[in-house]
């Protein structure tokens, strides 16, 4: 019987910490985990008791990297509860704000955690040493985006401006005229990331991922839309519950989420663009073409390509909302609360994130429950280093090691998220 | 500079991780900042962490878990300076929440088996576990006080970080006080400045997200936001935020709750 262990302490280049452990024996892998030991925070527990007008706020604070997708995934689950819906230009505000955090949080991955890899560095900021003009238009990317998300919310990081109904306070047209220009250079920065990122060299794998993501008639959803599985099935958002079911397994602190009672579903980016390519804007869909990207994208490594065509699809609708943006009469809808259940989901950049609050009489929370990506793609990052790891038992650790982490990281987890990354211990015997 | 290039390290405790995200997000000066230290810990940014012992320390994350309370010893031994960055680090955080309740009751409404998750009853601040050099505030944290603090530990002076209200900077801003002029409550007068007076230059009262500024008259402004129309238990919960257990906010948060 032969017998290996191998330990990564501390995944590296992810949002968050958490490790690896595998074990095989004589050659084949009996158990493999991805371990989550950020330390729980305990938001659904201690959202209980705090307004209906809260949340926004608080839930800001589970992500650092996507704080806008909390923000209006909760908003929106709040006004279904109390019975409105956010349309017309607030609707607007709100997806414009959204593509600044898609902006940012893509540049991100790409150029400072994914590309090292492909490049063979250890860092964004190593790999500027030998490719600068790449990793400051990466910068730019991500400074774009980061000013968007700004000025529409006051600060790129847990911004202040939303509100359950809408803003504090809406942007005037010339505020926004400003951003727009940078936003063209971005765009043309963006096309130039789906050609870089076009010309890596990929390994040829290809899965059969079950996708879901949001669709929503006429737009690549971002913001809402109902829930569509790479099946050809689907449901309405506050059907969720019922397919949609999270179970805790030992060794880690995120859950796993199980869809229809099978684990291993896909929600981010790939999931996104196979199920909605069509819907992206006609220059992000000629950019993939261009790529070599296909309607459907099944190897994981090239999803650095397709969050690079995002950021041009994002680019080109935010310049498209601004050129029409006229003042709202209000900066938000009221919303008066009434007892019930709200839910709502978004796409935040690493995928789906769905929120469902309980509300009282008083318009406090009975209870919250909040879904991230990263707990749903767990599973399904397992197989995928299942499937890697087994062929390759005999390779020497440290470049197995540094494969594992490689899959990992195409998949963009954000374990702050999922409480929620990557210390490899690979026992194998 | 003539000498070694001074290690700089990265470290995350219980926290979402904006507040190292800020380093990033220097995107202007990213390059530069590396270019005069060097990057010796940074999971987050790179996957070449180097052995300690590291002149400057940065530390996100409030304590949460027997763990983390080792980690953090084993972090103050290998760093010259350790500065805190962020509320977490320095107040305890949103999950410091837990403090005013039962951790094993918040853990079986998150989770279906809580034995299996390891956590402090409490959510504490780097400061109660280990000394600290200097505490940077802010949930999250502001980019420019962030290269402020930096550039000072790498220059050996003390940080430049005004201690008083977000008033201060509110008036420098030509913002309209939303609590006088619109009867907005605000915790402005209370909180700290560092944030530029974002809120009221977006219609909003502050929040509070930057904790306690140096003086503070909570007794005062609790009289003026009853007025206003809070209740105690509004009261109570606006306080009991990001920086709930930082003594100002907490004995007005309980004066609150005393009277509720």
């Amino acid at each position: 019987m032969t017998h290996k262990t191998i330990r990564v302490g501390g995944l590296t280049r992810v949002e968050g910490e958490g490790a690896l452990v595998v074990r095989a024996r004589d050659g084949r892998v009996v158990d493999l985990r991805l371990s989550i030991y950020e330390p729980p925070r305990f938001f659904e527990a201690l959202l209980r008791g705090r307004a209906y007008t809260e949340p926004p706020d608080i839930t800001a604070r589970i992500c650092g990297i996507c704080p806008v997708a909390y923000q209006m995934s909760a908003c929106q689950a709040i006004e279904a509860a109390c019975g409105v819906e956010v349309t017309g230009p607030l609707r607007d505000l709100r997806l414009l704000l959204y593509y600044g955090e898609w902006i940012e949080s893509h540049a991100l991955h790409i150029y400072l955690l994914h590309a090292p890899d492909f490049l063979g560095y250890d860092s964004g900021i190593a790999m500027a040493a030998d490719h600068r003009v790449h990793v400051e238009r990466g910068l730019a990317l991500k400074k774009a985006g980061n000013e968007l998300v700004a000025t529409l919310g006051g600060r790129a990081i847990h911004p202040v401006n939303v509100r359950v109904g809408g803003f504090h306070r809406v942007p005037r047209r010339q505020e926004l005229a400003g951003v727009a220009e940078r936003l063209r250079e971005a765009r043309e920065h963006a096309l130039a990331t789906v050609a870089w990122v076009g010309g890596f060299d990929f390994p040829d794998v290809e899965h059969d991922y079950r996708f879901l993501a949001l669709r929503h008639p006429g737009e690549y959803a971002i913001l809402s839309g109902s829930v569509a599985t790479g099946d050809g099935g689907g449901f309405p958002v506050e059907r969720w519950p019922e397919h949609v079911a999270e179970e805790q397994v030992p060794g880690t602190t995120a859950m796993h989420a199980r869809l229809d009672g099978a684990a291993g579903y896909l929600v981010g980016a790939m999931a996104r663009y196979s199920l909605n390519s069509g819907s992206l804007s006609p220059l992000a869909r000629a950019a993939a073409r261009d790529a070599g990207l296909g309607d459907v994208c099944r190897n994981p490594f090239r999803s650095i390509v397709v969050r690079a065509v995002e950021i041009v699809h994002a680019c080109d609708e935010a310049l498209r909302i601004i050129g029409g943006y006229t003042e709202p009469d209000a900066p938000a809808v009221p919303v008066e609360p009434r007892p019930g259940t709200g839910h709502g989901a978004s796409e935040a950049p690493r995928g789906t994130l769905y929120h469902r609050y309980r509300i009282d009489a008083d318009g406090l929370i009975a209870a919250a429950d909040i879904v991230p990506p990263t707990s749903q793609n767990q599973a399904r990052i397992e197989e995928d280093l299942r499937d890697l790891v087994e062929p390759r038992l005999g390779l020497p650790r440290e470049e197995l090691v540094a494969l594992c982490e490689r899959v990992v990281r195409n998949h963009d987890p954000c374990i702050s998220c999922a409480t929620h990354f990557l210390d490899l211990c690979l026992d194998a015997r | 500079m003539a000498g070694p290039v001074p290690r700089l390290a990265v470290w995350k405790f219980a926290s979402c991780d904006g507040c190292q995200l800020t380093l990033l997000d220097c995107e202007d000066e990213l390059l530069s900042l590396a270019a005069e230290v060097e990057i010796a810990y940074f999971l987050e940014a790179s996957s070449a962490p180097g052995p300690g012992p590291y002149d400057l320390s940065l530390v996100e994350g409030s304590v949460t878990t027997p763990a983390d309370a080792e980690r953090i010893r084993h972090v103050r031994r290998v760093s010259r300076r350790l500065v805190t960055i962020g509320a977490c680090a320095t107040a305890g955080g949103i999950q410091a929440l837990r403090d005013f309740a039962d951790v094993r009751e918040f853990a079986s409404v998150v989770y279906a088996r809580p034995e299996y998750i390891a956590t402090l009853e409490r959510s504490t601040a780097i400061s109660a576990n280990v000394p600290v050099d200097f505490e940077l505030r802010g949930c999250p944290i502001d980019k420019r006080q962030l290269l402020e603090v930096i550039t000072a530990f790498l220059a050996g002076r003390r940080p430049v970080v005004p201690r008083h209200s977000v008033c201060v900077e509110c008036k420098a801003r030509g913002n309209v006080c939303v609590l006088v002029a619109h009867g907005t409550p605000c915790l402005g007068p209370v909180t700290q400045a560092g944030c530029g007076a974002l809120c009221p230059a977006y219609n909003r009262g502050c929040y509070g997200c930057f904790g306690p500024s140096e003086t503070t008259n909570t007794a005062a402004l609790n009289t003026r936001l009853r007025e206003l129309g809070m209740s105690d238990p509004e009261l109570v919960r606006v306080y009991r935020t990001f920086n709930a257990t930082e003594e100002p906010f907490l004995r007005a948060s309980e004066e609150a709750e005393g009277d509720a």
